[in-house]
């Protein structure tokens, strides 16, 4: 029979089972991330030139670590905490088969632990994308296909899991807003975990010498069928744990379950579709193709975070003005918690992701506007801002929230984790700013050596170029060390933080203050559906969040502007026709 | 708090949208709409779109013709590998490999030329530098497009596909004349 704990600062019911899963996945999340920090500095000290630290086979092998640790294996495990989170935790239900669980997580760890023993036996500096016919070793692919089956089977518990649910009938109505966004995620991992299945086992069967050719166009579409929509299943989970830290932080409801849950739904649709943004100068794809698919059939997976992006910080607006924050457009963003590095990191997340992540990511994938920017150093400054600065900082600022609650401590050094999301934060996007202003200069990514040693013809880039390289390893290395406060403090409380046996105070209004690591209730009570709130209008004109609304406005501004400026520019360089 | 609350309304879908969303996604749907439209705009008016013409070649094949062409306008070398100089207008074929993009190219200002690019092994990047224009090179495929330079001067290709240890050392030139 399950086991559960009620959580005495929130009132969440944690099954056993489901929370030593959670904190398993979490702490190997914080491995990934350790060794992709290190390797991290490794790679911005060599880009950096007047630094240039690393001999060049050393730079393209911890680049490859680099890559897979921290977009693969870091995201992949902390998002499969978030799935248990979101099913068994938040709809007070036993876990779904927890032994399948187990085994799905014990696969994860041995394909991560031999996909980094190959990488760094030295033959298999391939990058991330390990692109055919340059070859590996067979562990390289063999490693990810085990973490890649591991991760499907977790997201079966997890499919399982909302079953049990609904037959227990341990809910009232329907799965709340943040259930439904990491349902979301898990429908684009299936088909995410399917595209690498189909690409990486041939190219595993042909690094053992059982197939002798695998088609590089091929390989491509494929393969990012696989690499960007492991992206977008960050980007499905960041913004329901955006939703969650709004709702924790500050009771904000959302301002509309239609409209969120829509967008969401315009994920599942279109947002897989974004794979295309890598093949827009390849041969052998047609415009048509091209242009259908880069655009997200019509920008509707765009529409959909920019929704988003209206009504999280919008219901947060609602919340905070309920409370009186009602002077002027923004004292509830000046009021918020920004010593709480919860709010604080949700909230830079929440900018960084959507005015420097999203609209560059539209602009370059246009589809003739990549001809400017494919593969310079302007396409990592892009993922930086979304997958760092958005998917990491919002883990990162879910840690702070889940360290009392799950492992029951309280933070440890918590001046250094105020400090954290700024650091990192700033650092990053400091970095992002400059990497995006020489990738424009046309400084090329996953390259060693921008003075060219030992060419045989030669070629100068701008000395601008240059220093902004190296600003950008400036931030890098700032980046590096709000990393290392994020793992000094996560590792730190859990050594030695105050164990918290009683309530720490957090939304005591939740549930009855309980002594902590109890496991004495068999069947949680029914989760009701939340109270009803009566109509209240807080704004002008019947707007209720006016100050989010100008925020969106200022955002769609920057875009039209910038996404102009890069055609005027596209516009300068030669005809190609 | 009801975001991780299941939803007040049981029919949650009847509960009317507020104002401010509503005209937030207006707006939002038009600017989508405007972005998806400029790319067909572009390819009907703009002057920088990629053709659709690609084949499947080998590099046997592709050596052949980069040999033919080489032997028959060839005007200098440099560093060992030779400068070619093709009529304007012509077929002109360039190709990539580990380490090099082989041969350099003497192009004429103004005058369009059909490029006819692949990789012989890997898969290689085409940056042309300073211009920044980038193309994806892969082998087993030949992608030809027209390309007009518009300014005298030296270029130089970069490669920036990631294609093993050498991969900085890979640089080729393209030389624009005065018409």
């Amino acid at each position: 029979m399950a086991q559960f704990r009620i959580c005495p600062d929130t009132g969440f019911y944690f099954d056993k089972s489901a929370e030593s899963l959670m904190k398993a996945n979490a702490v190997a999340g914080a491995v990934a991330l350790l060794v992709a920090g290190i390797m991290a500095l490794g790679v911005v000290l060599t880009r950096w030139q007047e630094v240039h630290l690393l001999p060049a086979d050393m730079f393209y092998q911890v680049l490859t670590a680099h890559g897979i640790n921290a977009l693969i294996f870091w995201i992949i495990f902390f998002e499969m905490a978030i799935l248990y989170f979101a099913s068994s935790t938040l709809l007070r239900t036993r876990l779904a088969a927890p032994g399948w669980a187990w085994t799905g997580f014990a696969l994860m760890l041995v394909g991560a632990v031999m996909n980094n023993v190959a990488v760094f036996q030295g033959n298999s500096s391939v990058m991330m994308t390990s692109y055919v016919p340059m070859q590996a070793e067979p562990h390289f692919y063999l490693g990810l296909i085990l973490f890649a089956v591991g991760a499907l089977i977790a997201v079966f518990v997890f499919f399982g899991t909302l079953v049990i649910a609904k037959e227990d009938n341990t809910y009232e109505g329907s799965i709340p807003l943040v259930t439904f966004g990491a349902l979301t995620a898990a429908i684009i991992a299936v088909f995410t975990i399917a595209c690498g299945a189909i690409i990486l086992v041939p190219t595993f069967l042909w690094s053992i010498g059982y197939i002798n050719h695998i088609d590089s166009a091929m390989y491509r579409i494929i393969w990012w069928g696989l690499g960007h929509s492991s992206q977008q299943i960050n980007v499905a989970a960041h913004v329901a744990v955006w939703y969650l830290i709004v709702g924790v932080l500050f009771g904000a409801r959302p301002m509309s379950e239609k409209v969120s849950r829509a967008a969401f739904l315009l994920y599942i649709f279109f947002l897989q579709l974004a794979s295309a943004h890598h093949i827009l100068v390849d041969p052998g794809v047609s415009s048509e193709w091209k242009v259908f698919n880069t655009s997200y059939a019509m920008y509707l997976a765009v529409l959909a975070s920019m929704i988003h992006g209206l009504t999280i910080p919008g219901a947060m607006e609602v919340a905070q003005r309920g409370k009186g924050l009602t002077k002027g457009l923004f004292e509830w963003l000046r009021k918020a918690p920004w010593g709480n590095p919860v709010f604080s990191g949700f909230f830079i997340s929440l900018f960084t992701f959507g005015f420097i992540g999203g609209i560059t990511g539209v602009v370059m994938g246009t589809e003739q506007i990549n001809l400017i920017i494919h593969n310079t150093i302007y396409v990592p400054a892009h993922f930086h801002a979304t997958v760092v600065t958005g998917t990491t900082l919002t883990f990162m600022a879910l840690t702070y929230l889940l360290i009392p609650l799950l492992f029951r401590r309280a933070l440890f050094l918590p001046t250094m984790a105020k400090w954290q999301p700024y650091v990192f934060g700033g650092g990053m996007t400091l970095m992002v700013l400059f990497m995006l202003g020489a990738g424009t200069l046309g400084v090329s990514r996953r390259h060693w050596d921008m003075d060219f040693t030992g060419a045989m013809l030669s070629f100068e880039y701008p000395g601008t170029a240059y220093m902004m390289m190296a600003v950008g390893a400036i931030g890098g290395v700032l980046g590096v060390v709000g990393g290392a406060m994020y793992l000094i403090v996560t590792v730190g409380s859990l050594l030695f933080g105050k164990k918290l046996e009683e309530s720490a105070g957090l939304l005591q209004s939740f549930g009855a203050p309980l002594a902590a690591g109890v496991y004495n209730v068999e069947q949680p009570e029914r989760l009701l559906m939340a109270p009803k709130q009566p109509v209240e209008e807080h704004g002008d004109g019947g707007f209720e969040a006016p100050g989010t609304f100008v925020l969106a406005m200022a955002l769609l501004v920057c875009f039209v502007v910038y996404y102009f400026i890069n055609w005027d520019y596209l516009a300068s360089v030669w005809h190609i026709s | 708090m009801t975001s991780f609350l299941p939803p007040s309304d049981r029919i949650w879908w009847n509960v009317p949208v507020g104002k401010q969303e509503i005209v937030w996604i207006g707006i939002a749907l038009v600017w989508c709409l405007i972005m998806f439209f400029m790319m067909p705009y572009w390819h009907i008016y703009g002057k920088q779109n990629l053709s659709n013409e690609a084949y499947q070649t080998t590099p046997a094949k592709f050596q052949v013709e980069v040999d033919a062409m080489v032997e028959k306008y060839q005007v200098g070398e440099e560093a060992g590998i030779p400068i070619v100089r093709p009529p304007a207008g012509s077929d002109v074929y360039l190709l990539g490999r580990l380490w090099q993009w082989y041969p350099i190219l003497e192009l004429e200002s103004g005058q369009s030329y059909r490029i006819h690019l692949t990789s012989m092994d890997w898969q290689h990047g085409f940056s042309l530098q300073p211009v920044n224009i980038n193309l994806q090179v892969l082998p087993g495929y030949e992608m030809v497009f027209n390309m007009t330079p518009d300014k005298a001067g030296d270029y130089a290709i970069v490669c920036n596909e990631y294609c093993g240890i050498g991969h900085h050392t890979m640089l080729g030139k393209i030389i624009v004349t005065e018409k």
